[in-house]
């Protein structure tokens, strides 16, 4: 298993006695309510998700992650987590000061330690993380829309976690003791936001044949219209493993995160978390975490070559297509055939067929899964009344 | 970055000789740049080396317990 990135393990929930005081105590703190964002990111701190942080960057930290994709300390480090406040809230808070986070439905759950409040150059931020500057990215739109100061900071959850899916929700101490209990030593990570088809098995199962087991973490949060429904992810998933994946050797649990389509730099922080969550390898793709077409198909491979020091080995995949010749997927490497025998696992068309209520074809889709699809009224994003 | 976040080390310069030539067709172009990324690799390999991982013996049972509960576990 990997040992945590930079070393030790973050966790920064409150015991049981210090979580009765806290709440006590928030009462009369300062407050902030987080977007539903900011509340996972302060759970994944709190839960060693993004060891070896402990809180909301500072102001040193954060030039290092821009200029250096790494922390002052030299742990490789490409996107940064931040807070972000008003002008009006800025001037409220003190340095040294201990404050309340509250959650959207303004429920305190959380406490951060004000250690530096500082401003920061949004357009700078959206070139370097971003490698641009168009608002048309929906990563630099974000950044643009942020408030205009940072609070860096130590947080303290002391409310357990909240989330949809608890019957998927592990962390990274949970998995850890896992998949050693599972007697795995070798674990490749999966990074989703998709109902599986033939392909996505296709590249689990050839990873999964060279370690000892596969961990699917599918990304659950804020999505775009016409994306898959988290709720219709995780149940597609549980069939397909149940159907055809050893128990013994695969685990899917969620990770609650917000996508940044950041492509390469999105996809060393990927890395990084699953490492974190004990995997040893992880699996990136074609265009991994990217958004239309600000990045090469392989950048997000390619970036690797700057971290000798991750401790995970990236397994990349080029793109692979059905061959009928074949008889099954296949990448460049190990099919001689030509176009006009194979047939891309095009999701678009798949997501197409589900809206006209149709059955995609087996060769593309398992059938257990697709009938799992078809079982929900609204499967996309947009689709709820 | 700035300059501030750079430091000069001293090394024998037959040492430097035979980094230049190790340095031929890798891409990196300068020595600087090379010797921090060889320096990366085997200092984080060192680290890996160097720890087994402790939970407390409550933290195990709570945990373990959570993941039968979840069916994670038999
Ligand atoms: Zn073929």
């Amino acid at each position: 298993m990997s040992t945590p990135h930079g070393g030790t393990l973050v966790d920064h929930t409150a015991s049981k006695k210090k979580s009765a005081r806290l709440k006590e105590e928030t009462r009369e703190m300062k407050s902030i309510r987080l977007t539903s964002g900011l509340r996972k990111d302060v759970q994944n701190l709190a839960n060693g998700v993004y060891s070896p942080l402990t809180g909301f960057l500072c102001g040193n930290d954060f030039d290092w992650v821009l200029e250096e994709s790494r922390l002052s300390d030299d742990t490789p480090w490409t996107l940064p987590i931040i807070l972000d406040v008003t002008e009006e809230q800025r001037k409220e808070l003190s340095i040294g000061e201990e404050i309340s986070l509250l959650t959207e439905e303004e429920e305190p759950f959380a406490t951060l330690e004000v250690e530096e409040l500082y401003g920061f150059d949004k357009k700078r931020m959206a070139r370097k993380i971003y490698g641009t500057e168009d608002q048309d990215h929906p990563g630099v739109k974000r950044v643009m829309n942020m408030k205009d100061h940072l609070v860096g900071g130590d947080i303290l959850q002391f409310k357990k976690n909240s989330t949809d899916f608890e019957k998927f929700h592990l962390t990274p101490k949970e998995t850890r003791i896992l998949f050693r209990e599972k007697g795995w030593r070798t674990i490749v990570g999966f990074q989703t936001r998709n109902v599986p088809h033939m392909g996505h098995e296709y590249v689990q199962k050839t990873a999964l044949s060279f370690v000892d087991g596969i961990f699917i973490n599918p990304i659950i949060g804020k999505k775009k219209a016409g994306d898959y429904r988290d709720e219709v992810i995780l149940a597609a998933y549980d069939t397909l493993m149940d159907k055809y994946y050893l128990k013994g050797r695969a685990v899917m649990s969620i990770l609650e995160a917000e996508m940044r389509y950041a492509g390469p730099k999105e996809a060393v922080f990927h890395a990084i978390m699953r490492k974190n969550f004990g995997c040893t390898h992880f699996i990136v793709g074609r265009d991994h975490a990217g958004v239309g077409d600000y990045y090469g198909p392989y950048d997000a491979q390619d970036i690797f070559d700057e971290f000798p020091d991750l401790d995970i080995t990236p397994v990349f995949f080029k793109s692979f297509t059905y061959c009928e010749k074949c008889g099954g997927a296949v990448d460049g490497h190990i099919c001689p055939h030509d176009d006009k025998n194979r047939e891309n696992f095009s999701g678009t068309k798949m997501r197409n067929m589900f809206k006209e209520g149709k059955t995609p074809p087996e060769h593309m889709m398992r059938p257990e899964v697709a009938k799992t699809v078809l079982r929900y009224e609204d499967k996309f994003v947009g689709d709820q009344k | 970055m700035t300059e501030k976040n750079y430091t000069t080390v001293s090394i024998p310069k037959p040492l430097a000789k035979k980094i230049k030539k190790r340095m031929e067709g890798t891409g990196f172009n300068s020595m600087s740049s090379y010797v921090t990324y060889v320096l990366r690799q085997v200092i984080s390999s060192m680290e890996e080396e160097e720890k087994a991982e402790e939970f407390s013996k409550e933290d195990e049972e709570k945990v373990k317990e959570r993941l039968r509960a979840l069916g994670y576990l038999d």
